[in-house]
């Protein structure tokens, strides 16, 4: 009985010398200093919006008008903007600041700028943003160990219809064949 | 105690025919050319430096072959989104142009399988020459398939001349040089990745990328077996693979498995990850997953 009691010490001492030296063992090697930002910055380099050509800055026209807050269809300008994204219940006025019109809003009120809008967004689609920053949604150029190419989300979604169209795909592959020249 | 002799140590046929057999295999690895990694480093510039003044001239522009090793500290992995892939094969061609393989036999290193959403991930229903007018088709999702670079590859196993084998930063590589063309690798591979060239490769001089690795994009003759190498050149440059930077939906993803802060890491760490026919315990580098 005793000798048992030693054996499962002794194993129990072996486990843990054995568990210790695993876990030095499995830990990974550091990865070469400088080869990733260790944090995502707040604000990230993004290419320019893509506005329209002419467009902006909006203020170019909006600066004197009054603003109308009513929900209605624009018929003497911008009726080229077809609303498919939760139209039911979002409208111009929802992202696009009223007092001034070239800058975005959140919910809070706060002024985001075109250039991180996708901070507007990341506001319903925040699980989208989180992998964005991540580096996980969206397309990647440039260094995985360094400088990676970031796009905004109206780079790839246009804001007003953000579904994605169908794309016409590469030539298929050509089935194998018998013949040998 | 009792002690015997004979069964604790080993006899003296028995020492003689160990060390025989090792002088045997020592000399026989010791005569004959050198492999990459055992050439002395002045004989394999000479022998790049041949590589690249032949290609250049084959080619009518520059070429130049890189032998850079493996990055220490970094093993790469990809991932690749199946919820948002769309069937495009815009991938295959940028890999085709990036990676010089043949248009004539025509060789494409990644397929792009195109599955019924009813029966999922299932490669006997799967189509890879699916050519409708705009994708994605209802109903249909798609795999595209390349090399898995798999930790527990069964193509290097097999090989008879060692032309192929994992690196240290876990891209399994050819030496054009040492294959044979004998094809055990494309019979061991369960995920079609390896191509034979049947004829001489051609390759318009105009679409011929000059910026080659030895192990990856360099030229191929006929009677070799080539595959995926996740762009050696760019990849060992700190560059992404050309299939991850042309995807239009943002689908591929490629980073270091060893870095936590990786985008890999993120995936394993948050999303649905899976790998092609993990019963097979090839244990392949390349995940695919579900980001939404």
């Amino acid at each position: 009985m005793r000798l048992f009691a030693i054996r499962v010490l002794a194993s129990g001492v072996v486990l843990a010398v054995g568990a210790s030296l695993a876990g030095d063992g499995a830990k990974p090697p550091s990865p070469p200093s400088g080869t990733t930002a260790k944090t995502v910055p707040e604000r990230l380099d993004v290419p320019p919006p893509p506005f329209s050509e002419g467009i902006f800055p909006c203020s170019n026209c909006h600066a004197g008008m009054p603003v109308d807050r009513t929900r209605r269809n624009l018929e003497a300008m911008h009726s080229d903007i077809v609303l498919k994204h939760d139209e039911t219940h979002r409208w111009c006025l929802d992202c696009h600041d009223a007092n001034n019109r070239d800058f975005l809003h959140l919910a809070s009120g706060e002024r985001v700028p075109f250039e991180e809008s996708y901070r507007v967004c990341g506001q319903c689609h925040g699980e989208k943003l989180r992998d964005w920053r991540a580096g996980v949604h969206g397309r990647r150029t440039g260094n995985w160990n360094g400088a990676k190419g970031y796009l905004l989300c109206a780079n790839c979604h246009n804001p007003h219809q953000p579904r994605f169209h169908a794309l016409a795909p590469k030539p298929a592959p050509m089935p194998p064949s018998r013949t040998m020249k | 105690m009792e002690t015997d002799g004979n069964s604790t140590h080993p006899s003296r046929r028995l020492f003689t025919i160990a060390a025989a057999s090792t002088a045997a295999s020592w000399i026989m690895t010791a005569c004959g050319p050198k492999r990459l990694y055992e050439a002395p480093k002045d004989r394999l510039r000479a022998a790049i430096k041949e590589m690249e003044s032949k290609y250049s001239k084959l080619h009518g522009k520059k070429v130049t072959v890189s032998d850079a090793g493996p990055i220490p500290g970094v093993e790469f992995a990809y991932a690749l989104d199946i919820s948002r892939c769309i069937g495009c094969r815009r991938c295959v061609y940028a890999c085709v142009a990036e990676n010089n393989q043949s248009r004539d036999p025509q060789i494409q290193w990644i397929r792009v399988m195109s599955m019924e959403k009813d029966k999922g991930v299932d490669f006997s229903h799967a189509n890879a020459y699916y050519n409708p007018a705009e994708v994605p088709q209802e109903g249909h999702f798609y795999v595209p398939v390349g090399c898995q670079h798999c930790e527990n590859p069964p193509c290097t196993k097999v090989c008879p001349t060692g032309a192929t084998w994992t690196e240290r930063d876990g891209i399994v590589v050819i030496d054009y040089d040492w294959c044979i063309g004998c094809r055990y690798c494309m019979a061991a591979c369960p995920y079609g990745a390896r191509h034979f060239n049947w004829e001489e490769p051609t390759i318009p001089d105009q679409e011929f990328n000059p910026n080659t690795h030895y192990l990856g994009n360099r030229p191929r003759t006929k009677g070799v077996v080539e595959k995926c190498t996740f762009c050696i050149q760019r990849s060992r440059a700190g560059r992404y693979p050309a299939c991850v930077e042309v995807c239009p939906v943002g689908a591929r993803k490629f980073g270091n498995l060893l870095d936590k802060d990786s985008e890999i890491r993120y995936i394993i760490e948050h999303k649905r990850v899976l790998v092609l026919k993990e019963e097979l315990n090839t244990v392949p580098r390349f995940f695919y997953f579900y980001a939404t």
